[in-house]
């Protein structure tokens, strides 16, 4: 595959490793968050982490739309399937995040829940109109990457005057995310999650641009290199940081020129902010109340908000007591620290949303990386 | 004056414009009809012709081997085939992994009301040939009808008997550790031509389904004397799904070279497009096959002079590992596991 195979060649990866083998010689130690879970999903899938050396660890970060999504959030979605008889349209990986009562989109489904699994908005739209009679809801998560899109169907069934489709709307923020995770007593106080630089997002900072990140290269002194999310883009990355880092550098730097300029996408922000404007404040899996850190419908689009137009009111709901979900979703735990990973909490059976979609930190280990650990223990 | 109704005064069934109803299921004088004008015709053989509840057939000697499969595969008619060619194939397949050379069919149809007669013909005929070109004849049969509604369109389940020779003992349970593990060819076929048709999908690349009927194939494999432990077709789940059913049969851990496994460039490029593993889209013609490591150069020659196993490869070896895992050494350098497939990748995908 053209513009693929070039980020996934092992031969390139040996010499970036060399390098980095070279330049991260020291006693000094470096801990990195890799920001994305597409970043978390390629560290775990090409074995990255075995390629670098001991001193270079990195930590997973929140970047996994379905992980973050609290059980609330994913409660009104089943409601509005069994109670009001709606048809909701949501992306594959949110119809298995575990909510309450033992159930999911995709359970609420097995119980007679009109819920489907659809690959874009328009597809939500055009399932609308050829359900006149029925009412259809567009479940829409994701950071920035996916926000754009929720934006432009909203606009186009208004241009259409389609009138029973409404989108429940929980587009979440990373710049936000990242500055709650900075101020995390366990990041600023304790130490007990050592972060000297973040690998920025690859799709999201495509939309958003390199200049929101500017903001914590200087203010918390932390180095921000922004990677595409193959292989190679990683490890390079990886290398980036540890020689900003050498240099005393703290700067926003990008790798993933191929796709993001410091603007970002400028058509694509004006129609988010033309359609979303910001929530006072959100409720995030892990990260508990984050103020400014989602977006919701204006109400000049009313008629398309869900959240609006059923009524409904958030209701936190807390995670099960044995998740460390939310510990592992701040980088102050390992899937392997939690005592249920593996045993309780598989791929098939998540308890909590880590485990869910293979973006999310605890799937990703159980998935690809799980053999290392019982070959400690076998030894 | 004969019971009988002259011959020109029945109608025939208005296959271009007709459509199932539920009268076609009632057992009655509609049903008698469908069955000879459409199914009859088709498929017909001695056995079948024998018109009773059952059919009497010869036994052979050696072990029966049975196999069972249902198909609700959507969209219906897909690049490279369809589920009538589809439900003979999967069924040979099983029957022919086991060693075994497939002698009888059984077909069985629910139909859904409304459904029209002029794509259930397509899809008896083309079920009909691809059990004549397999030499293994449908013999017995059945027929109901479920209102508008309760299907989707037709669903066919096929039941498939052979015979395999005494001695011949082939298991996911055999594998050693040392065993080379053989795959076929390329991964992934079936399960992205049926995706780049699905109605909420449809993009345009040319891959065509893989469905094929492997017995000849198989055959071929047994003949070269080589010592095969195990023979697998991997449908549903794919490679990687049939590699763990075996590690966890057997007992071992096996260990797969990415490089080694064969995925046409198109098929790795919709993967890519849509965010799924190759390893875990379904196959409808290709088989692993686990042998002795001292044959396996000899099994590859074989399987290779095949034209269904023409892009066939080593792929991987077996080790002894008390966690049973399946692990890659990725083209990057690194090493993973290659996990079970956990919840549902491509629904309805045969």
């Amino acid at each position: 595959m053209k513009y693929i195979d070039e980020f996934r060649d092992g031969e390139l990866a040996k010499n970036i490793v060399a390098n980095i083998l070279r330049e991260a010689a020291g006693d000094k130690s470096y801990s990195f968050m890799e920001f994305c879970g597409g970043h978390t999903h390629a560290i775990s899938r090409y074995g990255i982490a075995d390629l670098l050396p001991a001193n270079v660890r990195m930590v997973h970060g929140p970047g996994c739309p379905v992980c973050v999504l609290p059980i609330g959030r994913v409660d009104q979605a089943i409601r509005l399937a069994l109670e009001r008889n709606v048809i909701v349209c949501t992306y594959a990986d949110t119809l298995r995040v575990p909510a309450s009562d033992n159930l999911s989109l995709m359970r609420a489904k097995a119980r007679g829940g009109d819920v489907r699994m659809i690959y874009s908005p328009q597809d939500a739209l055009k399932i609308a109109r050829e359900h006149p009679q029925r009412e259809v809801v567009f479940f829409a998560i994701g950071f920035e990457t996916t926000t754009p899109p929720t934006a432009l169907i909203i606009k186009q069934a208004q241009a259409e005057g389609v009138t029973n489709f409404s989108v429940l709307c929980n587009h979440v923020l990373t710049p936000a995310a990242i500055t709650h995770i900075l101020q995390s007593p366990e990041v600023r106080q304790y130490g007990t999650v050592p972060l000297d630089g973040f690998i920025g997002p690859a799709h999201v900072s495509v939309v958003i641009g390199s200049q929101p990140y500017e903001h914590f290269a200087h203010e918390y002194r932390k180095p921000v290199v922004i990677a595409g999310f193959e292989p190679l883009d990683v490890l390079q990355a990886i290398l980036m940081l540890i020689r900003q880092i050498n240099d005393g550098r703290a700067e926003v730097e990008n790798e993933f020129t191929r796709a993001v300029t410091r603007e970002g996408n400028l058509k694509a922000q004006a129609m988010v902010s033309e359609v979303l404007e910001l929530r006072r404040s959100f409720e995030w899996r892990g990260l508990g109340e984050v103020p400014y850190s989602a977006l919701k419908i204006r109400p000049a689009y009313a008629q398309f908000d869900a959240e609006a137009r059923y009524g409904i009111v958030y209701q936190p709901v807390a995670d099960n007591k044995a998740c460390e979900c939310g510990a592992i979703l701040r980088g102050v735990k390992k899937p392997q620290d939690c005592k249920v990973f593996g045993t309780v909490c598989t791929p098939e059976n998540p308890l909590g949303s880590c485990m869910v979609s293979s973006e999310g930190a605890c799937a990703a280990h159980y998935s690809y990386g799980r053999f290392k650990d019982v070959e400690v223990v076998s030894r | 004056m004969s019971g009988e109704v002259k011959k020109g005064y029945v109608r025939g069934l208005d296959i271009k414009n007709g459509r199932v109803d539920m009268s076609h299921g009632s057992g009655g004088r509609a049903m008698a009809q469908l069955i000879e004008e459409l199914f009859a015709a088709a498929f017909d053989n001695e056995y079948l012709r024998q018109g009773n509840d059952g059919a009497l057939l010869p036994l052979a000697a050696g072990r029966l081997v049975m196999a069972t499969d249902a198909h609700v595969v959507s969209p219906l008619f897909f690049p490279g085939g369809d589920i009538g060619c589809l439900s003979v194939h999967g069924t040979i397949n099983d029957v022919a992994v086991m060693g075994a050379k497939p002698l009888y069919l059984s077909a069985s149809f629910i139909l859904e009301e409304g459904f029209p007669l002029a794509d259930l013909q397509r899809i008896v005929q083309s079920m009909a040939a691809a059990a004549r070109e397999a030499g293994v004849p449908v013999v017995t049969g059945d027929t109901k009808v479920v209102e508008q509604g309760k299907a989707d369109g037709v669903f066919i389940s096929t039941t498939g008997v052979g015979v395999v020779t005494d001695g011949l003992d082939l298991s996911g349970a055999n594998v050693l550790p040392g065993d080379a593990i053989l795959l076929s060819g390329s991964i992934g076929d079936h399960g992205m031509a049926i995706m780049s048709r699905r109605e909420n999908l449809s993009f345009d690349v040319p891959i065509e389904s893989d469905t094929a009927a492997l017995h000849g194939l198989i055959e071929a494999m047994l003949e070269s004397g080589a010592d095969i432990r195990c023979l697998r077709d991997p449908t549903r789940g794919g490679l990687a799904t049939t590699l763990n059913e075996i590690a966890r049969q057997s007992e071992v851990g096996l260990m797969i070279n990415e490089e080694a496994i064969p995925v046409k460039p198109v098929v790795a490029a919709a993967c890519e497009f849509l965010g799924l593993d190759p390893l875990y889209v379904a196959n409808e013609g290709k088989l692993i096959a686990i042998c002795n490591a001292a044959d396996a150069g000899k099994l590859l020659e074989v399987m290779r002079a095949h034209p269904l196993a023409a892009g066939a490869a080593i792929i991987g070896s077996a080790h002894a590992d008390p966690h049973h895992f399946v692990q890659m050494k990725t083209a990057f350098g690194g090493r993973r596991n290659v996990d079970w497939l956990a919840g549902e990748q491509l629904p309805r995908i045969c």
